[in-house]
């Protein structure tokens, strides 16, 4: 497949320069995953603690939307250079999936 | 461009995942699957809340005295670890260092059968309480939905399990770069969706 890449090595001080990036790529994949489990703990504390459903449920709620957002955007990139499309796909997923929830739960609980 | 041309550190791409047409294809198309499967989970989540405590009349089993949130905590917190394991070994994928990556995903096999297993222990006592899948709506829509979570964390390890055993030998190169990439984000998606597990039925559950 003559249109792929060419091979092309790097010299010293790129390949240095690009293992410190990814280094601090690492540091900051590190705290988003501090955050996260940061958020489980103020979720699963507040339940925990028994305070009113209705202040409790979309305080949980917000702090999961928080957290997908964590997952989706730097552990698996959808901020990236060249996600443009994919990240197309997933919002347009995730909006079809409020919809059906919605939707759904309407119907019934009405 | 031969796939399994061999690389070193300094030759291999910044972005292996997507240095192919190959790889590129997957790349796009597997998103597509995420997408697709966002939407599955949500039908599936809808039911779960339509059906919520919901069943015959005189039924023992309500969503806020059932679950046992400790084990729960647990289950998230192990699940959550080895959504980080995996970014380490495609951390070590992109720096070309094939054994540490191995290692890596290892570990994170290793936390995905731990998830597998207090899954099982749970669905286990709750038969033996008398909620089976029979037992009522809620039954029927609370294992369909965990259910179909675990039924894909228990595929996402075979894939793992089958790619580092398949090359193990053959080191990384183009052929396999993109394999590993989407076996990572798969494990992402499956995180994600245990983030809305944990909350809409086992939290909202212990409040309702």
């Amino acid at each position: 497949m003559a249109h792929d890449t060419t091979e092309k090595i790097r010299s010293h001080a790129e390949h240095e320069f690009l293992k410190k990036r990814r280094s601090a790529e690492m540091r900051h994949q590190m705290t988003s995953f501090a955050i996260m489990i940061f958020l489980t703990l103020i979720a699963f504390t507040l339940v925990a603690a028994g305070f009113s459903t209705y202040l409790i449920v979309p305080i949980i709620l917000l702090l999961a939307a928080v957290q997908v957002v964590l997952q989706l955007y730097h552990f698996m990139h959808l901020s990236n250079k060249g996600h443009g499309m994919v990240a197309f796909f997933m919002f347009s997923g995730i909006f079809v999936a409020f919809i059906t929830v919605l939707a759904l739960v309407t119907i019934v609980w009405w | 461009m031969d796939l399994n041309k061999r690389y070193t550190a300094q030759s291999w791409p910044d972005h292996p995942e997507t240095a192919t047409l190959e790889g590129k294809n997957k790349f796009v198309g597997f998103w597509l699957l995420l997408a697709a499967e966002t939407i599955t989970f949500a039908s599936l989540f809808a039911t779960y809340l339509a059906l919520r405590d919901r069943g015959p009349s005189g039924m023992e089993f309500s969503s806020s005295g059932l679950f046992e949130l400790p084990l729960v905590f647990a289950m998230t917190m192990i699940l959550l670890t080895s959504s980080l394991t995996s970014v380490y070994a495609i951390h070590h994928m992109k720096n070309h260092n094939f054994k540490a990556m191995q290692a890596w995903l290892g570990i994170t096999v290793l936390l995905g059968l731990t998830f597998l297993g207090l899954e099982i222990y749970e669905f286990n006592h709750y038969v033996h309480l008398g909620f089976g899948y029979t037992n009522s709506a809620f039954s029927a829509a609370f294992y369909t939905l965990v259910g179909t979570h675990g039924a894909h964390v228990l595929f996402g390890l075979c894939w793992f399990i089958a790619l580092m055993v398949r090359n193990s030998k053959r080191g990384l190169n183009m052929y396999n770069a993109p394999k590993f990439y989407l076996a990572a984000l798969y494990w992402h998606f499956i995180d994600v969706v245990w983030v809305f597990i944990f909350t809409v039925v086992y939290l909202m559950g212990a409040i309702s």
